[in-house]
Formats: C-alpha cells, structure tokens, sequence
C-alpha cells in the first residue's frame, strides 16, 4: 500500500474503531439522554470512517470498498491506535478515552482541512466540526466527574489512568506519515503535541485532576500489532458481513 | 423504583428550527444544569437538522394554567368572533398575509 492509502486507512480504523465502542454503549449508558450523546459520536465517527476507508480503498485500487475494508480484514490488518480499541470500562473510562482522542482528532482535522489533497482536506472539514462537539462534551464531563463526588472523582481517575498508556501513540510519526505529508496530505502529529497538551491540563485543571503520572508508552497498533481487545470486538462487528457476505438490507 | 431525589431535573427545550421563526416547544431532558440540559437538547432533538438554536428552561420555573380553570379562562373567548380580523377587505396585490 502507499502511502496515502495507509494514512487514509489509519484514520478510517481509528474512527470505525472507536465508534464501534461507542456504539456497544446503545441501550446501557446511564440515562437516556446520555445513550443518545454516546450513539450520537458513534454515529460521527462510523460516517468518518466510511468516507476515510472508500478513500484508501480508491487510492489502493484494488477493487475494495469501504464495506471490504471494515468487515473483511483481520486484526492484525487493523492500524486503529490503541487507544480506540480500549475497552469501554465504565462511563469514566469511556468518557477519558473520547477525551483524550477527541482533543487530539480535533487538531489533526483542523490541520488536515488545509491539506494541498482535496479529498483529505473535504473529509477533515467536514469532520472537524463534529469533533470539535465530541472534545467539549467529553471535556464537560471529565469536569463533572472530576470535580464531581468522591465516587465519580476516583472513577474518572482510574479512567484516565487506564487510557493514559496509549496517549503517546497518537503523535508518533514515521515513513508513512512522513510521506504523506509531502504527498501534501498527512499532518505532523508530533508538531500537535504540545497543543494537545495545553488543552489536556487546561480541563484537567477545572477537573482539579492531576495529569497521570507518565509510564513507558505502549505502541504497535499502526503496524497491526493490537491488544486482545480488539479481536473480541472486531468478532462482533463483522459477524454478520462473514457470515452472509454482501448482505445488505 | 428509582429514587426520584437523585434524578437529574427537568428541562423543558425549544427549538427555533429555522432563522426568523420562532423557538416552539420540542419536549424535555433531564440535566444537572443548564449546560448539560443544552447538550442533551442538541442530542436528542437536533439530530435530525431540525434546529439552528436552542432554548432550556427547568420546567420547575413554568407556572401553568389550571385546567380545572379551562373553562373561566378560555371558553368566554368562543363565541367573540369579531376579535378575528375577519372583516377586513385585503387588497387584491397583498400575497403574504
């Protein structure tokens, strides 16, 4: 694969990814309204991830759509950062991961909305808008837990503790992105760093949090090297398209 | 049975579904405060486009008619047809009135 298509295919698994988790809290999160905030950013995220996989699956030419690409691939073909396959835990842990990817989402559209390739460009702006919503709902309520009942403040934390592993995934760059970037399509994640981080403490502050102490990053989820996880989840998602293949309805 | 005391409260929400009309009552959330109530208004009654803004209020702060009072209150007005502008000749070149 080239380089476009991979980083098209990267951003498309992170976001079918990530919605497929936010999409198994339909029916189960804490109040009805909360259910639809959840489904709402899932919703956002497969429509994301649809646009994303029909674009690698063009540049790659090979004759697969973006139904292909989600339900016929297996799990080390996945290059989804680790963050989003993550189990959801409980509202806290679901909450610090949509927060911590949600902020770093935002600035990598923002950026790619002004990329020389048209076709990343139109998928980033369209997106950007959306994450902009996914980064203050989830930030309001890191906030709420954090600064919240000595129960919802002790979730939050481990939330966080649990998902902060994973943060420095999301900035690494290599041949790939950097390929991508002359291609005029790829954004240095690395270079969004230090922004991310500004806005990480600035509500981490309100939450009156204290960031997680570091620990040794875990990497690997770009090169298809994934935690157990995700092969549970993806067995879910693509029952159905292995299954009956081609079904549609 | 859930204990009602630690429900979130109630919002009413309004949805102005274009600019120039006016906000009409879509139906209600719960919300710990107003921040979070226009949050689940966005998610629960725009997901479909169907507003450009949005009004909550806690429904604690509407006082109602009393229907037992319907009758005092509205009926007198049934039989006042002279209050509709029903009389008047509209001229023939005015379209949108």
């Amino acid at each position: 694969m080239d380089a476009l298509a991979t980083t098209a295919l990267r951003l498309g698994d992170d976001a079918l990814i990530l919605g497929q988790r936010l999409g198994e809290w339909c029916g189960r999160a804490p109040a009805l309204e909360v259910d639809l905030s959840l489904a709402n950013m899932a919703l956002d995220q497969i429509g994301q991830a649809t646009h994303f996989l029909a674009l690698a699956g063009a540049i790659e030419a090979q004759g697969r759509d973006a139904d292909a690409l989600a339900f016929h691939r297996d799990v080390m073909d996945f290059t989804n950062c680790l963050l989003v396959e993550q189990p959801n835990g409980d509202f806290a842990q679901t909450i610090a991961r949509q927060f911590l990817y949600a902020h770093y989402q935002h600035l990598l559209f923002e950026r790619m909305a002004t990329a020389r390739d048209a076709r990343f460009a139109a998928i980033a702006a369209k997106a950007v808008k959306e994450t902009a919503y996914h980064a203050t709902l989830a930030s309001d309520w890191v906030i709420r837990l954090g600064d919240g009942t000595e129960e919802s403040r002790a979730r939050m934390r481990a939330g966080l503790d649990w998902m902060w592993r994973f943060v420095d995934e999301m900035f690494v760059m290599d041949e790939t992105d950097d390929d991508a970037i002359n291609a005029g399509a790829g954004v240095d994640k690395a270079a969004l760093r230090a922004e991310w981080d500004a806005r990480i403490d600035a509500i981490l502050a309100q939450a009156t949090l204290q960031r997680p102490p570091s620990r040794r990053p875990v990497l690997g989820g770009r090169q298809g090297r994934h935690s157990e996880h995700l092969g549970h989840l993806l067995s879910d998602m693509q029952f159905l398209q292995r299954a009956y293949p081609g079904a549609t309805w | 049975m859930s204990d009602a005391s630690k429900e979130w409260p109630l919002w009413e929400v309004f949805v102005r579904g274009k600019g120039g009309l006016s906000h009409r009552h879509a139906g209600s959330v719960h919300a710990a405060d107003a921040t979070m109530a226009l949050e689940h208004a966005r998610d629960t009654y725009t997901r479909r486009m169907e507003g450009v803004s949005l009004w909550v209020i806690p429904s604690a702060q509407i006082t109602a008619s009393d229907p037992g009072q319907a009758d005092a209150l509205f009926a007198p007005a049934e039989d006042k047809i002279y209050r509709h502008p029903t009389f008047y000749k509209i001229p023939d070149g005015i379209t949108h009135i």
